[in-house]
């Protein structure tokens, strides 16, 4: 066989992978972590359970208490609006002007609920299934068990706020399958669900802030987490207009911070999206898990030359009717499409995958893309001396069905993508490249998503969530609002119940230090008279992210990996510039406290992708593949969640493993055929 | 491409503005309005001079954070958001006017960004549905006839961007508050509140010193969604209900 | 300001207050001021057929509603709504044009373009204040003044008519005024009727947008008839 991917692979090696631990050196060992939060009992009881278990705290007593919340997506801004609903004092936070542009506005497909509106057998039980699945047997099973449970309050709360899901003549919901389930579970908003859905709990948190029950902070950054005895109790936030530091403490805070997928520079996230809420937090405590999961879309709009700031991703739909191929020979990369032969294409896909085809799962969709521009056999525009693209034609769809037909699919895409590539795709195939979509690891929770900081809470797409490996499409829109909505607002009364806590002086320490530390990373930047701009920076350590932590990993590339981020790390303190000052709008200074926190980030990304030899989900390591390419788990050993722990500064950090224990359901090998 | 950029800057809310002239080489049609912005930043920082603050997240043409008039028209010369403009629609050579959304409404906080929060306080005077989290029945309780959900819908795509104040000779938000009024006020889900919401609405907005509009329509054909204007119809309809309900 | 929210949200208004409150005012009493310009348009036409028709017409108006009311009763009443309905329009006019001004903030765009609006909309508040200056001059012309330029008679409607239109610029004066009815009904129909509520779909919008032309056509180009038909000479004593 000819397919490149498989040119690492030798799993009938004596020196057998599985055998040693690539990480070794890296890391140092810690004791295991186990979720003592989920009650006992079958898993159908579980959550349940926990509601009646988890104590109440009394309503006269809320508006003493009070509740921090970073982050207003859909994870943050459900849960403030919750909160504030049931009497507690909320502040939220958000580095954008409004809470209604956080990036989860940007989602398109859908979400997932187990209503079985349709009939068509689905269920609490076969939503939690294609979950776990989904996830390849990495994910905690009472957590998605509940997820799955808790879907479908989503959907009547949604549509009692207004939401305007997409409807059938008769007035009913209408719903679609996606991402290759067999039942259509999903409900959407045209290609705007993510928007429609924000709008929703962005409007009732608009409501409290009018009741007066929380209090919005929009243009503030969080820039630090305040730690006294042990317990999590504030944040110290820059106002991103004033340049001021300031203090907020509470009795518990809340990360709703999103995902860090800017690491890798380009992808498919919002400009500001940044690890550096939960990478604060991290370094005062609360560990990490898994962070080297990270999902690969494979239908994005290619990379158009060296200024790229971003990725725009396109509907995996397009694929059901687009055949997807490059040029045989080389030389052809640069030719007008249309005037290469038929014989002279390589429609790599259904080559090597004859039963799937052009359909085969996002990962091995991506990495085959990528291996081909790797041979130099990709199209399109040459950025840094490499063709990445490959074609998704749609001409024989277009001859078989008609234009008219194609139109009204996927009329909308089309349109996207000839606004944005200034090609008419009707004319001329498509051009197609992978790109970073969604990061499945997070920050370490518990059943109650309280992180190993008391008093620190994680939802939405901060916490290592639901989605084990890799992330069903559909599904994230769910946790965010099922954290948001239902699960964090019945779970930290427990913890808040105990409050309010022994109040806290500004003047505290514990306090001090933060704020000082914080006040230090800025005029470091500030008076640091460097030569390269943020962006420079940012830029390539997102290529060396993507370059060796990307759609394969080896373990000779994850070394190299390691070694080239420290050192431009070491460079981007010495030498970056930032220019203006602390006491106004600084963009330059957000940026390049968002990009340290990437380097530091991106050092853990790559030893947790080095520890896991196995690949599974989203995560792929060149060593561990099947004969036909095809990711290899390997349960035995890896059947875990990595949670890190930071040990200081240049330390190594410190690894803590959750064994995984399925008794819902069997572990069985993820298979395409 | 190579273009002569003339944009406003201003160093604060309370500082004097002005408008700077910049050159730029090597632009690529590909670009979108933005990444062309990121180049010239690049530049003035080897030449260590300040970048250009301008507001922008998702650079999808969803999140509504940009907002730029370009020569003189709100997102640029087509309709969509300034982040999805590309630099084929410029012609090499071209003098390109960059300016800030001007409303008093929007006062601007550094060169070409502003304060659009008066939009989020529009919206919490009644820009909701009051449910409290999990109080909702059914989804299935209600049924709604597609024609208006398709209608709710179409008008709930605003992203807040503003542009339609700024290109409002008024300065009026009409076309914004009339998107909300009409989203909910097409819902089974949203008519409960109906005289209360709009006649709230419609007092913030005037609160936040925008302008009466006289329906000259220059909003809609400035607003990346396509808003159409009936929905500044159904506004004014709504109102007058409430206004004979009392209100 | 932008960091807490609630500091400016507004309670207890009253909706009567609102802009759209002013709009609603303006839009009623223009559609009473189209009310009186289609009937006076269609009354000034009875000077094609002549000297007593037209003045016949005149002494009808104050005859109307008789013996219910008294004579030139129906014509007070008219007047009085009229006026009433000219100082709430102009009030409102003011209100929102201050108002506007301010919310345009203090500085202006350098550059700024139009897209798709109209002439006519654009012109609406000078146009107002064209006709607010024609209605004055036009009362002292014809009603409260009896002013001839001519210097003849003043005491006969039609002759006082035809005196006026010999003179050019007295002509050239109405006939810019027409035109700026022109361009205030073209764009005020439409508008009344958006003001109203009554255009909540793209069909109903582009009806009165139609509406507003043929008005606008209707009332400037019949009331021009009367000034070209005197300076062509198909008018005259
Ligand atoms: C293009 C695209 C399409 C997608 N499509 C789908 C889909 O069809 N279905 C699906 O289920 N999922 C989809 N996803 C994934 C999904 O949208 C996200 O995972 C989810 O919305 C994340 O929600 P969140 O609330 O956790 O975070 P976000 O929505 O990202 O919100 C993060 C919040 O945190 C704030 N914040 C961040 N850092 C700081 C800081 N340091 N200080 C203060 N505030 C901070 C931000 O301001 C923001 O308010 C898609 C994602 C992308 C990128
Ligand atoms: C006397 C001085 C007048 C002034 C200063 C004036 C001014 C204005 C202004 C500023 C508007 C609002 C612009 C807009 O809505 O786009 C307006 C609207 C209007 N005017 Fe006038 N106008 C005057 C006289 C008239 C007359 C004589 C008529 C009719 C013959 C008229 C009919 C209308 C109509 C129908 C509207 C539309 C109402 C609406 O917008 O809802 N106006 N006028
Ligand atoms: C060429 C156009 C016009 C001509 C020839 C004309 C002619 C006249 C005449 C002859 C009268 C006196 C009638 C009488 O006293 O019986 C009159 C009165 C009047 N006209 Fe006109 N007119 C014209 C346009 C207009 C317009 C455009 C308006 C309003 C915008 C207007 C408003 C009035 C009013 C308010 C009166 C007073 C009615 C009263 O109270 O007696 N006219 N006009
Ligand atoms: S109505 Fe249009 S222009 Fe106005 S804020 Fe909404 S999307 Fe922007
Ligand atoms: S441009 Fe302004 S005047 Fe009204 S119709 Fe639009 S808000
Ligand atoms: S940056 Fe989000 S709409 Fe333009």
């Amino acid at each position: 066989m000819s397919n490149p991917a498989l040119k690492t692979s030798d799993p009938s090696s004596p020196d057998d992978p599985q055998q040693h631990d690539d990480a070794a050196g890296y890391y140092v060992p810690g004791d295991p972590i186990a979720d003592t939060k989920a009650p006992g009992g079958p898993v159908e009881d579980k959550w349940d359970t926990r509601q009646f278990e988890a104590r109440i705290v009394n309503p006269a007593n809320r508006r003493k208490v009070s509740v921090i919340m970073v982050g207003t997506g859909l994870a943050g801004g459900s849960a403030a609006a919750t909160l504030g609903e049931a009497g507690y004092q909320v502040k939220t936070f958000c580095y954008q002007d409004s809470p209604r542009r956080a990036h989860s506005i940007a989602a398109q497909g859908g979400i997932n609920a187990a209503k079985n509106y349709k009939g068509d057998g689905d269920s609490v039980h076969r939503l939690f299934y294609d979950t776990i699945k989904g996830g390849d047997y990495r994910s905690r099973e009472t957590n998605v068990f509940r997820l799955a449970q808790v879907s479908t309050n989503i959907i009547d709360q949604c549509v009692a706020q207004g939401v305007p899901f997409a409807r059938e003549y008769g007035g009913l919901l209408d719903n679609r399958s996606f991402g290759g389930v067999q039942v259509s579970r999903t409900f959407y908003a045209r290609g705007q669900t993510g928007q429609q859905l924000l709008l929703g709990a962005y409007q009732a948190l608009e409501r409290q802030i009018g009741a007066g029950t929380v209090q919005q902070y929009s243009r503030h950054e969080m820039v630090e987490l305040v730690v006294v005895d042990g317990r999590a109790r504030g944040v110290i936030v820059r106002d991103m207009v004033t340049g001021e530091l300031e203090t907020h403490l509470a009795d518990v805070v809340v990360l709703a911070s999103g995902g860090y997928g800017n690491v890798f520079f380009l992808s498919t996230n919002a400009m500001g999206c940044n690890v550096t809420a939960t990478w604060r937090a991290h370094r005062k405590g609360a560990y990490m898990a898994n962070p080297c999961y990270t999902q690969i879309h494979p239908t994005c709009i290619p990379v158009s030359g060296a200024h790229q700031s971003k990725l725009t991703l396109m509907s995996e739909s397009l694929r059901n009717d687009g055949r997807i191929w490059v040029p045989k020979d080389a030389k052809d990369a640069d030719k007008d499409p249309r005037e290469i032969a038929e014989d002279d294409r390589d429609y790599y896909l259904e080559r090597i995958y004859p039963s799937f085809g052009n359909l085969v799962p996002r990962d091995i969709a991506s990495r085959q893309a990528k291996n081909m521009c790797d041979e130099g056999r990709g199209v399109g525009p040459e950025v840094e001396g490499v063709r990445r693209g490959v074609y998704l034609d749609f001409s024989e769809a277009i001859e078989r069905l008609g234009r008219p037909a194609i139109e009204s699919k996927y009329g909308n895409l089309f349109d996207m993508y000839a606004r944005i590539t200034g090609e008419d795709p009707y004319e001329v195939p498509m051009r197609i490249y992978p790109a970073v979509h969604y990061v499945m690891g997070g920050l370490w929770v518990d059943y109650d998503l309280q992180s190993t900081i008391p008093g620190l809470f994680v939802a939405g797409e901060a916490n290592f969530s639901d989605h084990g490996a890799n992330r069903l499409g559909a599904s994230a829109l769910m946790q965010g609002l099922a954290d948001g909505y239902f699960v964090l607002p019945n779970t930290i009364r427990d913890y808040l119940a105990d409050s309010p806590f022994e109040k806290i002086e500004e003047s505290h320490p514990a306090v001090v230090e933060a704020r000082e530390s914080a006040e230090a990373r800025i005029n470091h930047f500030l008076s640091n008279k460097g030569t390269r701009s943020v962006d420079s920076y940012h830029r390539e350590l997102g290529n060396i992210m993507w370059e060796y932590c990307g759609m394969e990993r080896t373990e000779d590339g994850l070394k190299k990996a390691i070694d080239l981020i420290r050192t431009l790390k070491d460079d981007f303190w010495r030498n970056v510039k930032v220019l203006g000052t602390g006491d106004g709008v600084n963009q330059s200074l957000e940026k390049a406290g968002r990009v340290a926190d990437f380097f530091e980030l991106g050092e853990l990304m790559c030893i947790d992708a080095l520890n896991r030899r196995e690949s599974c989900g989203g995560h792929f390591r060149g060593e561990s593949q099947t004969e036909d390419g095809e990711a290899l788990r390997h349960d035995d050993q890896y059947a875990y969640v990595a949670a890190w722990e930071w040990a200081g500064e240049g330390e190594k950090p410190v690894l803590h493993k959750e064994d995984l224990v399925y008794e819902a359901v069997k572990m069985a090998a993820r298979s395409y055929k | 491409m190579k273009l002569t950029l003339k944009i406003w800057r201003q160093a604060g809310p309370q500082a004097e503005g002005g408008i700077r002239t910049y050159d730029v080489d090597e632009i690529s049609e590909d670009m979108s309005f933005l990444e062309m912005l990121d180049v010239l930043n690049e530049q003035l920082i080897n030449d260590d001079e300040e970048p250009i603050v301008f507001d922008h997240d998702c650079r999808e043409g969803i999140c509504g954070s940009c907002d730029l008039m370009i020569n003189g028209e709100a997102h640029g010369p087509e309709v969509t958001t300034t982040c999805q403009l590309h630099m084929r629609s410029f012609r090499d050579g071209e003098t390109i006017t960059v300016e800030p959304w001007r409303a008093a409404a929007f006062p601007i906080i550094k060169d070409l960004m502003v304060d659009r929060s008066a939009f989020d306080r529009i919206i919490a005077r009644g820009g909701f549905v009051s449910v409290n989290t999990g109080a909702a029945p059914d989804a299935h309780a209600t049924p709604v006839p597609k024609e208006n959900a398709d209608r709710a819908f179409d008008v709930a795509t605003c992203i807040g961007c503003g542009a339609c104040v700024a290109a409002c000779p008024n300065g009026s938000a009409s076309l914004f508050l009339g998107a909300k009024i009409t989203h909910l006020g097409e819902l089974p889900q949203g008519q409960a509140e109906r005289d209360t919401r709009v006649a709230s609405m419609v007092a913030q907005h005037d609160h936040e010193g925008f302008g009466g509009c006289t329906n000259i329509g220059e909003c809609t054909s400035a607003c990346p969604k396509g808003i159409p204007l009936d929905v500044i119809s159904q506004l004014n309809k709504d109102l007058r209900t409430a206004i004979r309900h009392g209100h | 300001m932008v960091g807490v929210a609630t500091a400016t949200l507004v309670k207890n208004s009253r909706s009567t207050r609102s802009t759209i409150a002013l709009k609603l005012l303006m839009a009623v009493t223009g559609l009473v001021f189209i009310g009186y310009v289609l009937a006076h348009m269609y009354g000034n036409l009875k000077a094609f057929a002549g000297h007593d028709s037209f003045n016949e017409y005149a002494e009808h108006l104050r005859t109307l509603g008789e013996p219910l009311l008294p004579y030139s009763g129906l014509l007070w009443v008219i007047r009085v709504v009229l006026l009433v309905s000219l100082a709430l329009h102009v009030y409102a006019a003011v209100t929102l044009w201050r108002r506007a001004q301010t919310a345009r903030g203090g500085t202006k765009y350098v550059v700024k373009k139009n897209k798709h609006s109209s002439f006519s909309s654009h012109l609406m508040r000078w146009g107002g204040v064209t006709l607010l200056l024609f209605i004055v001059w036009h009362l002292l012309n014809f009603t409260v003044g009896k002013v001839n330029v001519t210097g003849g008679a003043t005491n006969d409607p039609f002759n006082l008519m035809v005196d006026s239109f010999s003179v050019w610029w007295l002509t050239l004066i109405y006939l810019v005024a027409m035109f700026m009815l022109g361009t205030h009904l073209h764009h005020g129909v439409w508008s009344a009727g958006q003001t109203l509520g009554f255009t909540n779909s793209a069909r109903q919008r582009l009806v009165w947008k139609r509406a507003g032309l043929v008005v606008a056509v209707v009332v400037a180009g019949g009331f021009s008839l009367v000034p070209l038909g005197v300076l062509t000479g198909v008018i005259s004593k």
